[in-house]
C-alpha cells in the first residue's frame, strides 16, 4: 500500500524526514493555490518574456540536416535564454511561489552550475537571500560558474562529502532545509525529489514543449516525429516531452549520460544501469549496488552526474512512452565539437548528449522526418575541461 | 505486549546508537556487548548507507567508515545473530528506506524477527509512506518506530495514535549531531503527544552530556544518543568498547 500522492505509476511518493513533512505541505498548498492565480501567472510570464527572453526560438538546422542526410533537424534553444539554460525556467516559478508565500531566502543544490547560477540571479532580481551547495569536485570542473554565483551575491558552500558531486550537494541542501525551515525556500533544480517537486518543476518547464508544439506547428504545419533532451535528473527532457506525451505519434528519447560506458562502473546512466529504490525523496531507479548502497557515478558532465532519475521519466519508462538511450562521453565531446563546427552553436556538454545521439538517429530517418532536439544550454562554461579532455590546457 | 516496552519497565531508558561495522564488525560486537552491561535498556544499531541524508556529520563519516570496511546488510543479520546469544536487552534497527527495499522489504524484516531485532527505525520513511513496510512490519511482529519532529505541530496526534513500540521524539530542526543547546519546548511536544499515545517516548538528537540527558530524561520516557558515542568509537577505534561502556554507565545514571 503506497501514498497515492504525487506518484507517476509506482513512482515518486514523499520520502523524507518528519522535520519537512510540514513544509512540503504548505508547498503543495501554495503551489496548488497560485498556479490558478491569474496574478502570479501574468507575473511569471512578465518574468519569462521581459526577464528571461522568452519564447526561446525553435531553429532550423539546416546546414546539420544537409550533413547527416536523414531527417529535418530543429534546435530549441534553451541555451539563448538568460543565465544560459533552461534551468531558468523552473528558478523564476520558484522564486516567485517562494516569495509569495513569505520566503526570504532561497537554497539550492548545483552539479553544472547551471542551476545554482539561475538560482543566484532569480534571488538578486527578487531580493532574496541564496546559499547554493556544489560538490567540491564540480566546483573545480566548472569554476567559472562559482564565480558568477559570487559576483550574483549567493555563497556558495562547496559540498565535501561522499563523491563531493551532484548527489551530494543535493543531501547537503535537503540537511540544510531541515535545519532552516521558516525563511527558507528549497530550490530543487530538476524533477526529482519528493512531491510535490517533481511535478512544480515539469510544470514550470513545461513551457518548453508548449512552445516546441506551436513553433513546429507554425513552421511546419505538423507536430515533430521526434523529440529529444538529454537527460539526468530530467528537467529539461520532462519539458521538452510534457506537451507531446499525449501525442503517441510523437517519438521522446532522453539521452542519459553513459560516461565511459554502460558496461563500466564509470556511467550515471540511470535507466540503462540503474534499479528501482527510494532516495532523495522519492521512489524511481537508482544506480546502486546489490544492498541499496548508492553507486558512486560518473560522467564528463557535471550537470548529468546524478545516480537517480526523476520518477516521472521512470514511469515513462516503464510505459514504453519514452525512449532512454545512453551516450558516452567520448560521443558528447564530438558532438560538442560537431554543433560549434556545423552550426556555430556551442552547446552545454549536457545537451552534447543529446545531439551526440541526432547524430546516430537522424540518418537512419526519412528526409520528410522532423527531429527537435533541445539545446538545454551554452557551452561556454564546458570550454576549459573539453580542451583538458583533448589534452590542451587552457585558463580561463 | 512489544519486546520494546521492557527497555522502558524500570525508570527511564538509555538507548545508544551504533553504526554498525565501524570501525570493523567485531568492534561492534565488543561494544554492544559493553553497551548492554553498563545498563543501556535498549540499543539502536545503524546498518550504514552510502547517503545518510538524516545524519550530521559524525555519523556520516562513521557510515562511510562501516562501508568501507566491508559491512553489508548480510553481515549485519549475521552480527545481530551472535549477539543475541550473550544480549538480551531490545535492539532494534535504524537505517534507511533503499536498505531495506532494495534487500527485498519482506526478506529483510522477515530476517530481523528471525535474528531477534524488535523494531525498524527509518528516518526517510514519515507517516504518508510507511504503508508499504507496515504491513510487513506488523506481520512479522517488528515495530515500525514513528518519528515525530519540533515542527509535526497538527500531525502528532495521527502520528501518536498509529505508533508502536517507542515514540522517537527529534529534539531539534536539522540533522544528528552533537548540539550545546536544545531549545525546543520538550514538555508541550510531550504533553501533545501523551494526550494521542501511551505509547514510550525517547528523545534523541543532539544530546550528548549527562546535565542534557537528565534534563530531558525529565520530560520524556528514555534519552537516545548516536553522535557523542560515534565520535567515542572515532577516537578510540578497536579500544572504543570500553570507553563507551564508561559513557553509557554515565549517561544511565545520570538519567537513573
Amino acid at each position: 500500500m503506497s501514498n497515492p500522492k504525487g506518484r507517476f505509476g509506482i513512482h515518486g511518493g514523499q520520502y523524507i524526514p518528519e522535520t519537512l513533512m510540514n513544509a512540503v505541505i504548505e508547498l503543495e498548498e501554495a503551489y496548488n493555490h497560485y498556479k490558478e492565480d491569474p496574478e502570479f501567472n501574468r507575473e511569471l510570464t512578465d518574468l519569462f518574456n521581459n526577464y528571461a527572453g522568452r519564447p526561446s526560438i525553435l531553429y532550423y538546422a539546416d546546414k546539420m540536416t544537409r550533413d547527416l542526410g536523414g531527417a529535418k533537424v530543429y534546435l530549441k534553444r534553451e541555451d539563448l535564454n538568460h543565465t544560459g539554460s533552461h534551468k531558468i525556467n523552473n528558478v523564476l516559478g520558484q522564486a516567485l511561489l517562494a516569495k509569495k508565500m513569505g520566503k526570504t531566502r532561497l537554497i539550492a543544490e548545483t552539479g553544472a552550475g547551471q542551476h545554482g547560477v539561475a538560482t543566484a540571479t532569480a534571488a538578486a532580481l527578487l531580493d532574496m537571500e541564496c546559499v547554493v551547495f556544489m560538490g567540491e569536485e564540480d566546483t573545480i570542473r566548472q569554476a567559472l560558474n562559482v564565480y558568477r554565483m559570487r559576483l550574483l551575491g549567493a555563497t556558495v558552500i562547496p559540498v565535501k562529502t561522499g563523491t563531493r558531486t551532484l548527489k551530494d550537494a543535493v543531501s547537503e541542501a535537503m540537511r540544510e532545509w531541515t535545519s532552516r525551515i521558516s525563511d527558507t525556500h528549497y530550490c530543487l533544480g530538476s524533477v526529482m525529489g519528493p512531491h510535490p517537486f517533481p511535478t512544480i518543476v515539469r510544470d514550470f518547464q513545461a513551457v518548453i514543449s508548449r512552445e516546441i508544439k506551436s513553433q513546429m506547428l507554425e513552421a511546419e504545419g505538423r507536430l515533430p516525429d521526434v523529440v529529444m533532451a538529454c537527460c539526468g535528473g530530467g528537467s529539461n527532457a520532462i519539458g521538452s516531452f510534457y506537451h507531446f506525451i499525449e501525442d503517441e505519434s510523437v517519438r521522446l528519447i532522453g539521452c542519459e549520460a553513459a560516461g565511459r560506458g554502460i558496461d563500466t562502473f564509470e556511467t550515471a546512466a540511470t535507466l540503462n544501469t540503474g534499479k528501482l529504490g527510494i532516495f532523495h525523496g522519492m521512489k524511481s531507479y537508482f544506480c546502486q549496488d546489490e544492498f541499496g548502497q548508492i553507486a558512486p557515478v560518473y560522467s564528463i558532465s557535471a550537470g548529468l552526474d546524478y545516480p537517480g532519475i526523476g520518477p516521472e521519466h521512470a514511469n515513462l519508462h516503464d510505459t514504453g512512452r519514452a525512449e532512454y538511450v545512453a551516450v558516452t562521453d567520448e560521443e558528447a565531446v564530438q558532438a560538442f565539437e560537431y554543433l560549434s563546427r556545423t552550426e556555430g552553436i556551442i552547446p552545454a556538454i549536457e545537451s552534447a548528449h543529446a545531439v551526440a545521439h541526432a547524430i546516430k538517429l537522424v540518418p537512419t530517418l526519412d528526409k520528410d522526418k522532423l527531429v527537435v532536439i533541445t539545446v538545454s544550454g551554452r557551452g561556454d562554461k564546458d570550454c576549459a575541461a573539453i580542451a583538458r579532455y583533448r589534452g590542451e590546457d587552457i585558463h580561463e | 505486549m512489544s519486546n520494546i516496552a521492557k527497555a522502558f519497565a524500570s525508570g527511564k531508558a538509555f538507548i545508544p546508537f551504533i553504526t554498525c561495522g565501524d570501525p570493523d564488525l567485531d568492534t561492534t560486537y565488543n561494544i554492544v556487548v559493553e553497551a548492554a552491561r553498563a545498563g543501556a535498556d535498549l540499543i539502536e544499531l545503524g546498518i550504514p548507507f552510502s547517503d545518510p541524508t538524516a545524519e550530521g556529520p559524525v555519523i556520516q563519516e562513521a557510515s562511510l567508515r562501516a562501508l568501507s570496511s566491508g559491512t553489508t546488510t548480510d553481515k549485519v543479520f549475521d552480527l545481530v545473530e551472535r549477539l543475541r546469544e550473550t544480549v538480551t536487552v531490545p535492539m532494534v534497527f535504524m537505517t534507511y528506506a533503499n536498505v531495506v527495499f532494495s534487500y527485498g522489504s519482506e526478506r529483510f524484516i522477515s530476517r530481523c524477527a528471525e535474528v531477534g531485532i524488535d523494531g525498524l527505525i527509518l528516518p526517510d520513511i514519515p507517516y504518508e509512506e510507511k504503508g508499504e513496510f507496515l504491513d510487513i512490519t506488523r506481520k512479522y511482529g517488528v515495530d515500525l518506530i514513528s518519528l515525530i519532529a519540533p515542527t509535526s505541530n497538527d500531525r502528532i496526534s495521527m502520528i501518536a495514535s498509529e505508533a508502536s513500540g517507542f515514540i522517537y521524539l527529534v529534539s531539534s530542526l536539522g540533522v544528528t549531531g552533537v548540539r550545546s543547546e536544545i531549545t525546543t519546548d520538550i514538555s508541550s511536544l510531550v504533553a501533545s503527544i501523551r494526550a494521542s499515545s501511551s505509547v514510550p517516548c525517547a528523545i534523541g538528537f543532539g544530546i550528548s552530556t549527562p546535565e542534557q540527558a537528565s534534563a530531558m530524561a525529565e520530560c520524556a520516557d528514555g534519552v537516545i544518543v548516536g553522535s557523542a558515542i560515534m565520535k567515542i568509537v572515532a577516537q578510540y577505534g578497536k579500544d572504543a568498547p570500553e570507553h563507551v561502556a564508561e559513557y553509557v554507565k554515565s549517561m544511565k545514571d545520570a538519567i537513573s
